[in-house]
């Protein structure tokens, strides 16, 4: 199996849930994403990282996370990510620093610079819509966003 | 069988352990433990996070779009809620067969959910317990620690579900959010280039399917004593079985066994599930307690998952996986295996299973093309069982004559298995932790009779910085004495 065969050099991963209330941010930034027809940019969404995440890393130039946060700065931080072997690498649901400890045991590549767009979230509840303040802190990193792919 | 150490005689005054949330399961789990002066147990309980408010999500919808919702009721097992709500809706759409390319491409959808489902749960989350003990040290006993020793291992479990993830993204149509199940059929068949590439790889996947179940079978066999007996107990087993009695994890009808495999119903219509299954409420959990009607709530509870289902079939319809199912009955000694840690064997043969029915289905050129959907005279009722990586998923709609579900019920893989777990740490608890100290590794043992369920706790929610486990110890006055964290150590009191 070869993993590393047709590769886009950028790719950005959102993280969560659509029906989940702000944990939609991470799939709605991506389809606003897919809108701005980005070149060399490799669109992934999936409602949480495993460990096979580690294999859509092989052979990018950059990697960024976007996820939902339930806690920390708004409308949003932006911060490399580096390797970690935290407690998410037991559980169903990866942390990106998981996502990257796994890359590096399971490839023999040199890890790509990460980045972990994390926006702050405050809702999550099944079938709640995103809240009014989450959609806002969306904008604000998507315009970011926006602004470094362009750069 | 009892239910003993479920509820304490006199609890006032007893002190209080909770572990929560549990880890390496999905989404919320609590176990508290009551514990008298001299640290004797005296309740154990498992609180599951039950999935409150998914048929409400549910309803008010336009039947279509349920396959398609329902997989945001859990991020672990989409494709099964999706295989489970089209399998429902089939009836809704007057759907009794559906066409060989619509069948196929379903099952070969299925079997990629499984074959990815049971190597995340063998490779990733239980071959630390398994591998280096269930009291190693802490900062080992993870996947880290399994990737310095038995890196193969490691690599194999992603190659794995990177490729059960590839069977879902070609039927599906995608990887996560796919549309391939539709009311009486599939909306796309696979592409020969596809199939190619899937072929490609699938006898190195049986093959390190094979060593799976070897590597499983010896952990057992070597440790027999420890395996047998750890969190063991006796209970009926519950599945669908295909024609003939054949393993089929996609369609068939229910059978049940009683502790010592006689059959207690079977050939049954699933579409009237409610005639032979139904669920209690206890106060003290949002769980339901599922049970065999005929049998009552203390005798009628049952297991379900690959340790019932690899029992309750009378063949495996693939080679290498029916050979592995011989020799696991055999390991019985003519009675059904009942130890907890046997679900991991057992889960094995079921990965080889999928791995051979993957191989097979992509042999068959249905899957290539042909008639993809049928319709037929529409009903108000549909109910669809898919047997999940997990066990029996039920999910039963009631649709109007606008076509908007206006009832829905589902009783997922977890559920069935409510009483089963809470039997296992009993056992556990009882076994491990009487009149002794308790520290992380021992505490640890009740998350691995726990964990060899394999119990998805729901909640596809995720969001950065929710995953901490901390076990919490209250004295006889309610007040916190000591708070135990993975990785470390912290006193709140």
């Amino acid at each position: 199996m070869n993993p590393g065969l047709g590769i886009v050099p950028r790719l950005i991963i959102g993280i969560g849930n659509p029906s989940r209330g702000d944990d939609a941010i991470g799939p709605l930034a991506i389809e606003r994403l897919e809108a701005l027809n980005l070149p060399d940019v490799e669109l992934l969404t999936d409602f949480q990282l495993q460990v096979e995440h580690a294999l859509d890393l092989v052979g990018r130039r950059e990697v960024v996370f976007i996820d939902a946060a339930a806690s920390g700065a708004a409308p949003f931080s932006f911060e490399p990510a580096a390797p970690a072997a935290d407690a998410s690498a037991t559980s169903h649901a990866l942390s990106p620093a998981a996502v990257l400890q796994a890359f590096l045991r399971v490839t023999d590549e040199s890890l790509p610079p990460a980045f972990v767009l994390a926006v702050r979230g405050y809702e999550f509840e099944l079938g709640a819509p995103m809240s009014a303040a989450a959609a806002r802190n969306l904008e604000a990193a998507l315009a970011m966003l926006a602004a470094r792919l362009a750069a | 069988m009892s239910f003993e150490l479920e509820t304490a005689a006199h609890p006032t005054g007893l002190k209080r352990v909770v572990i929560e949330p549990v880890s390496r399961v999905e989404g919320h789990g609590k176990v508290s433990i009551l514990l008298d002066d001299e640290d004797q147990v005296k309740q154990v309980r498992l609180h599951i996070v039950e999935f409150r408010g998914f048929e409400k999500f549910i309803q008010g919808r336009p039947y279509w779009e349920i396959p398609v919702m329902v997989q945001r009721l859990c991020g672990i097992c989409p494709v099964s809620h999706h295989l489970a709500a089209a399998k429902a809706l089939d009836q809704v759409v007057g759907v009794d067969y559906l066409t060989p390319t619509a069948d196929k491409i379903r099952r070969l959808m299925h079997y990629g959910q499984i074959l990815q489902s049971h190597a995340l749960h063998f490779f990733h989350l239980s071959s630390p317990d398994l591998l280096f003990g269930f009291d190693s040290e802490v900062a080992k006993r993870n996947i880290v620690g399994v990737s310095a020793e038995f890196p193969d291992i490691a690599r194999q479990g992603v190659l794995l579900r990177r490729f059960g993830q590839e069977v879902i993204r070609v039927t599906a149509g995608k990887r996560v959010h796919g549309t391939g199940a539709i009311p009486g059929g599939v909306n796309k068949a696979v592409t020969r280039e596809e199939r190619d590439v899937l072929l490609k790889d699938i006898y190195q996947i049986i093959g390190w399917c094979r060593s799976a179940v070897a590597l499983a079978k010896r952990l057992h066999l070597a440790n027999a004593g420890l395996y047998n007996s750890f969190g063991a107990f006796r209970s009926n087993l519950l599945s669908l079985v295909g024609p003939r009695g054949a393993l089929d994890l996609y369609h068939g009808t229910l059978r049940a066994r009683d502790s010592a495999g006689e059959i207690i119903f079977d050939g049954v219509d699933y579409s009237r599930y409610w005639d032979y299954l139904t669920e209690e409420v206890k106060p003290w959990s949002y769980m339901k307690f599922p049970y065999i009607r005929e049998l009552g709530a203390e005798e009628g509870w049952y297991k379900v998952g690959p340790l019932a289902r690899v029992q309750n079939c009378d063949f495996i319809p693939t080679p290498f996986a029916d050979a592995e199912r011989r020799e696991f009955v055999d390991f019985g000694g003519g009675l059904p295996v009942h130890a907890t840690l046997a679900y991991h064997w057992a889960r094995m043969i079921e990965l080889l299973f999928s791995a051979e029915a993957i191989k097979d289905l992509l042999h068959d050129d249905d899957i290539l093309g042909g008639e993809l959907v049928v319709e037929g005279e529409h009903s108000e009722r549909g109910v669809g069982v898919i047997e999940a990586p997990r066990g029996t998923l039920i999910h039963h709609y009631r649709v109007n004559e606008d076509d908007i579900v206006v009832r829905a019920n589902l009783i997922v893989s977890t559920t069935h298995n409510n009483q089963a777990m809470n039997e296992s740490i009993r056992h556990v608890a009882k076994r491990y932790l009487n009149g002794r100290k308790l520290t992380e590794g021992l505490l640890n043992h009740i998350e691995v009779a726990i964990r060899a369920f394999d119990p998805c706790l729901s909640c596809a929610t995720h969001a950065l910085g929710r995953m901490p486990l901390s076990i919490e110890l209250f004295d006889a006055e309610g007040a916190c004495i000591d708070t135990l964290v993975k990785d470390s150590h912290e006193r709140c009191g």
